[in-house]
């Protein structure tokens, strides 16, 4: 399909929405859970093709954004240490702890190595056999199994010096706490497409089963992103919400049995603390008894202080989909992507970073 | 001297900063002009003088397409060209750590040696300075550069109006994407390499064809996304881009999708973008599809009167965003 045909074919998907939504007496709202999702309607410029009738929110879908202010206390600590060496993603760089940064550390001399995949961080080790060296293990459902990966692999090699501080999180009881919370109001989920690799779609079957709500897995396309929109509104349209694929070539319902195999082998379900969301039962990853040795909190016990940080940052509000980033009042003031208060700011599939980056919800050109 | 490495004595002005320059700078650069060894270089020039300089940090120094050598050279003619000027000479100014190996020094100064004859420019002047181990990176290259400004042009922001076309010379992304896979170790083909190029030839034949072209720029750091804001700001008009229209190959796309990055916003070394009026544009695009580095010369967009100091996006499938203006270092991003 040229660009042409792609261009006029989205136009027929808009105008089957609008058909679908004409006689609804206020917008329906659709909540994407993925940062790759927010970014990519940002840049294919999706609200403003999409009828007033359809608002799109962005829920907690981007793993920095979501990681709490004491992990990131423990990694700096962690960095501070002269026996250690901090492997991460370049992200994590910028979010801020309680009262600092990694990036603050590394200034201040802390060892810390941008990798882009956990196994990278097994090299550092290799080469680095009198330091300890930490990988930050933060992710959904699509980067666990690599970081398990890497444990198994560290075991294989008889690696001693190779860590994780493991802050993964699973999608699905995210979306079972926001459907609790009277304040969100969402009328469908655009589902994740790479998490949905591993976890497969049943993951989601509760969503229409207990909440009554639809929810489409779709890809990164701008077309399949729309289709997946079109799909929504048909399931609310027609008042049958189930759970769609618009992602079947690389989606199947069973997910990735060998990725979660990995997965369960090294990791178990624990609660976890969301950044601006609170505690979620079952929703985070804890590396198991057996593979203790290479979990560092359990190698390297931290007491730190509890410190509260008081701000007026809505980053929780905001990764609710409750407020848009312009209703805080730090947005574009006190917090911009250079000097970010929130951690919405910080990554770049951040909902404040990616709002402020591509000029709010619905930007028209010359207004 | 093929295994030795530079010491701190060679920056020290006696005997081994004269082989230095005997044995390695002056086989490659040497010129009547340079050959002098004074303390400075004389030259005539005729009427407005352009003048720019440039500093070189990159990491990896050597890459698919170039080195160190060869961006320092058309980083700063590309400079030059970009005013509307004929570059003419360079000065060159080294920093060398202790340690760092004759050989590739050799190699990048012989690179700086073929980018100089392809733009047609002289080394005249230059200065070599070694610093201790620990205290630069290998090699930092400074380079100056003077050249004539074509009588008849007159590049800037500010002659930029509503209704313009915004031409680009080719596939964008190419340089950032080639270094980029190389520091996160992702393999691309062979066809993708580092655009680095030196582009006078190729500004001539444009302003032979149009002397009135507004603007020229090469869109380095902060890719077309940075040059094009500035230039929005600079002269108060809008610009709107197509999307369909900006060439970027599928590789650079996927680097991109990994990494998180968008094309828009990598560096080029041997892509320009030029502002012509419309009347103009057939025969520039003309002149540039008949250069080497214009072949893929294609029209991005178009100035407006609306949104002013802002540049949107025409998107593939018909939306339409704001291109920011970038904001510092790119940082890959977690899926």
């Amino acid at each position: 399909m040229d660009k042409k045909e792609e261009r006029a074919l989205a136009q027929r998907i808009v105008a089957e929405i609008v058909r679908l939504m004409a006689d609804r007496a206020q917008p329906v709202r659709f909540m994407e859970v993925c940062g790759t999702h927010t970014v990519s309607i940002f840049r294919a410029g999706l609200r403003q093709i999409l009828p007033e009738s359809v608002e799109l929110v962005s829920g907690p879908g981007c793993p920095v954004c979501v990681t709490p202010d004491d992990y990131m206390d423990k990694a700096i600590a962690y960095a501070k240490r002269e026996d250690c060496i901090i492997a991460t993603f370049g992200d994590m760089l910028k979010v801020p702890g309680t009262s600092s940064s990694l990036g603050e550390a590394q200034a201040e001399g802390a060892d810390i190595r941008i990798v882009y995949s956990p196994l990278d961080s097994l090299k550092i080790a290799v080469e680095n056999p009198d330091k300890k060296v930490v990988f930050l293990a933060v992710g959904f459902e699509t980067t666990a199994p690599t970081a398990a990966a890497a444990v198994l692999a560290a075991q294989a090699q008889g690696l001693e010096n190779f860590y994780v501080l493991s802050a993964h999180k699973l999608v699905s009881p995210a979306l079972r706490m926001l459907l609790a919370d009277p304040q969100v109001r969402v009328d469908g989920f655009i589902l994740p497409g790479h998490v949905s690799v591993v976890t497969g779609t049943d993951v989601f079957a509760f969503l229409p089963r207990e909440f009554h709500m639809p929810g489409v897995v779709t890809g990164f396309e701008p077309l399949q992103i729309l289709r997946s929109i079109y799909r929504l509104a048909r399931q609310v349209a027609e008042d049958k919400p189930r759970i769609e694929n618009e992602y079947g070539s690389v989606v199947r319902r069973e997910g990735n049995p060998a990725a979660r195999s990995v997965l369960d082998r090294v990791y178990e379900t624990v609660d976890a603390c969301w950044r601006g969301i609170g505690r979620i039962p079952a929703s985070g990853l804890q590396v198991k008894q057996a593979y203790r040795r290479f979990d560092i909190e359990a190698v390297l016990p931290l007491e730190l202080p509890a410190q509260e940080k008081k701000t007026a940052c809505r980053c929780g509000e905001v990764l609710r989909g409750i407020i848009n980033p312009r209703e805080c009042p730090l947005f574009g003031k006190a917090c911009v992507p250079t000097h970010a208060v929130g951690p919405c700011m910080v990554s770049v599939e951040g909902v404040c970073a990616a709002w402020y980056k591509y000029g709010g919800g619905r930007f028209i050109y010359g207004k | 001297m093929e295994n030795e490495r530079i010491t701190l004595a060679h920056g020290a002005g006696g005997k081994l900063s004269q082989e230095l320059i005997e044995q390695v700078i002056l086989p490659a650069f040497g010129n009547p002009l340079l050959n002098e060894l004074h303390d400075g270089a004389t030259v005539n020039m005729g009427g407005r003088v352009a003048f720019t300089t440039d500093s070189y940090v990159v990491k990896p120094l050597f890459f698919a397409g170039g080195n160190i050598g060869k961006l320092a050279v058309c980083g700063t003619v590309n400079d030059l060209a970009m005013t509307g000027a004929v570059p003419r000479y360079l000065s060159m100014g080294l920093i060398l750590e202790e340690g760092f190996p004759f050989a590739e020094l050799r190699q990048i100064v012989h690179t700086m040696k073929l980018a100089a004859d392809e733009a047609g420019v002289y080394i005249v002047t230059g200065d070599t300075k070694v610093v201790g181990k620990g205290a630069a990176d290998g090699i930092f290259i400074n380079t100056a550069g003077i050249g004539d400004v074509i009588p008849g042009t007159h590049i800037s922001p500010k002659r930029v109006e509503a209704g313009m076309d915004v031409i680009l010379s080719g596939y964008i992304g190419d340089h950032a994407a080639t270094i980029m896979a190389g520091r996160h170790g992702l393999e691309l083909p062979a066809s993708i390499q580092s655009d680095c190029a030196p582009l006078a030839g190729l500004t001539q034949a444009m302003l032979r064809a149009a002397p009135g072209i507004a603007v020229l720029r090469d869109p380095t750091r902060g890719g077309i996304a940075a040059t094009l804001n500035e230039i929005a700001e600079q002269s108060h008009t809008g610009i709107l881009l197509d999307e369909e229209s900006i060439p970027v190959h599928p590789e650079v796309r996927g680097v991109c999708d990994i990494l998180g990055f968008d094309p828009l916003y990598l560096a080029n070394e041997g892509k320009l973008l030029a502002f012509t009026a419309p009347q103009d544009t057939a025969a520039v695009l003309a002149a540039m599809h008949a250069h080497r580095y214009g072949q893929d010369a294609c029209v991005i967009g178009r100035v407006t009167a609306e949104a002013r100091g802002q540049v949107g996006l025409q998107t593939s499938i018909g939306g339409i965003r704001v291109v920011d203006m970038p904001l510092g270092n790119l940082v890959p991003r977690i899926c």
